[in-house]
């Protein structure tokens, strides 16, 4: 592996983080330009709204990719994108949801109100989407600091449930096939049994650790096991 | 012979008066076609863009039945289209169709008729006089479009056999060839619909052979297809290969998948919620805003009197 995608230096991550700002953009540009020119095909506002909906949920499914990755390639600073990645989902995700709103029930209210309540998988994106606004609110270092960090990563891991809804939603949309929906289930599936399986190694691994004591000041009383 | 050039003398169908969108829809067709998209569209229509600028025309008459309504543009109508043999995306018809071959042809009508018997494809192009019927199809999923079909009342085929008093349902079975559509069993192949026999007489019901004055593209069901358009439109099986005169009401393919989201009437109606959309507004394929779904689609004065004391709620 190059050096400098091992340890990259300042400057190279900067140069990093423009390059996938600007890949994490041609999506929308694709859809703006094809909205302009008219090759969005016969149903544009479908087109639209499916096309972001789809971005948002491959956008949260890479934000989760994040932490696999850099553990099993030792890429650290990869964190060092997540925050503009989550934020990505959020814009298609704001873009996915004002198509809906704005272009296809044209602020129509009383319609949206119905829809929510009596469409499952509407009030299931609707919730996605709501859930996902207070993230992408605290997404600065200030929010971080204000918070407090325990704070901040426990409201963050909700975004694990937000997830499990957009992929929901995309399942209870489709009339009858279900392949694409089961591939991103699958691969949530994936990202989340590996959290567990992690976590699971770390119960396993404070079992079998005895307590450092050696930097304790007071007298400790050890329970010894018979 | 019912099929002739354009160079003959041909009646002006309201169709052939080319509307400003479809006319600078072609221009960007010639356009695109120009900057290297030929190949593709050949592909498309199996035929090169000359060729298909020659293609025979359907000749057909006009009819009352048709609405003046705006038409919807021919590349909209050619290429959005459900045809799940073909792919689940929309463009898929489009993209996969041509693999499908229409000619030779039979359509089988079988079961409670006098006269049980197959019919070759030109025969049916022959069987009764062809006529453009300008139509709303309204899909179940919230759009709709006006589509210029060619066809012949499905009443006259069926009384070609002669059905039995006994025959009560009449059920469409579509052509499915796993070697070039779809394997994977999203719905029940081949793809089954089914009429009540009063709904299959209605002069509103139509088989199609044609589409825009042409025969009828693959994607949209070529050779020969029913139109019926009070309904939604997955009741209107395409390509059909088999006619069963049945006594009792048959299976229908999206029935059979989801029973509490499609019924075998699928009417349509604003009144009545699809569990996952309503149904009380339409986009127009071409239009922004959504317009309000009619009551049998605009066609109650003609099919209202079809299901008086039916609770539609019920029979959905």
């Amino acid at each position: 592996m190059p050096n400098f995608l091992r340890a990259p230096s300042g400057a190279q991550i900067a140069l990093l983080k423009a390059a996938v700002f600007f890949a994490c953009l041609l999506p929308a540009l694709d859809l703006a330009l094809g909205w302009r020119n008219g090759t969005l095909g016969a149903n544009p506002i479908e087109t639209l709204t499916r096309a972001s909906g789809e971005w948002t949920l491959r956008f949260l499914l890479i934000t989760l990719a994040v932490s696999p990755l850099r553990r099993y390639s030792g890429l650290h600073w990869l964190l060092r994108l997540r925050r503009m990645l989550g934020l990505f989902a959020f814009t298609y995700a704001a873009a996915h949801f004002m198509a809906y709103i704005w272009l296809d029930q044209f602020f129509d209210w009383r319609a949206i109100a119905h829809d929510i309540l009596d469409r499952p998988f509407i009030a299931v994106g609707f919730a996605a989407f709501v859930l996902l606004v207070p993230l992408a609110a605290t997404s600065s270092k200030a929010a971080i600091r204000r918070l407090g960090g325990r704070r901040w990563q426990s409201l963050h891991r909700s975004v694990y449930a937000i997830a499990i809804l957009a992929v929901i939603h995309f399942w209870w949309l489709v009339k009858a096939d279900l392949l694409k929906p089961f591939i991103y289930a699958l691969i949530l599936a994936v990202l989340l049994g590996l959290r567990a399986w992690w976590r699971e190694l770390e119960r396993r691994r404070q079992l079998s650790v005895p307590p450092p004591a050696k930097h304790l000041d007071r007298p400790v009383i050890r329970i010894v096991q018979k | 012979m019912l099929i002739r050039s354009t160079s003959g003398p041909a009646d002006i169908l309201p169709s052939e008066i080319t509307s400003r969108a479809l006319f600078e829809g072609r221009r960007r067709f010639l356009a695109r076609s120009g900057l290297g998209l030929t190949a593709g569209a050949a592909l498309w229509y199996g035929l090169g863009g000359e060729a298909r600028a020659a293609t025979a025309r359907l000749s057909a008459a006009a009819s009352p039945l048709s609405t003046d309504e705006a038409l919807t543009g021919h590349e909209a109508v050619t290429s959005y289209n459900n045809f799940y043999e073909f792919g689940t995306d929309k463009g898929d018809p489009a993209r996969n169709a041509h693999r499908m071959s229409t000619r030779p042809w039979t359509v089988t009508v079988e079961g409670l008729a006098a006269r049980p018997r197959s019919f070759g494809i030109d025969e049916l192009l022959k069987l009764a006089p062809l006529e453009e019927r300008i139509y709303r199809l309204r899909c179940v999923e919230g759009w709709s479009m006006v589509v210029p079909w060619v066809g012949f009342p499905l009443a006259a085929l069926l009384k070609a056999v002669e059905p039995l008093g006994s025959a009560k349902y009449v059920e469409f079975l579509t052509h499915y060839d796993p070697e070039i559509m779809l394997r994977r069993p999203i719905l029940q192949w081949p793809y089954g619909e089914g009429l009540r026999m009063d709904e299959a007489l209605h002069p509103l019901t139509i088989l199609a052979v044609g589409l825009y004055g042409e025969l009828l593209p693959n994607q949209n069901g070529a050779p020969i297809r029913l139109v019926v358009p009070w309904k939604y439109g997955f009741k209107s099986a395409k390509s059909i290969t088999t006619i069963r005169l049945l006594e009792r009401q048959p299976a229908t393919a999206w029935r059979r998948t989801a029973p509490h989201e499609y019924g075998f009437y699928a009417n349509v109606n604003p009144d009545v919620s699809h569990p996952r959309w309503s149904q009380a507004t339409e986009r127009r394929i071409g239009e922004i805003r959504k317009r309000p779904t009619l009551m049998f689609n605009g066609y109650a004065e003609q099919v209202a009197s079809l299901y008086q004391g039916m609770d539609l709620r019920t029979y959905y």
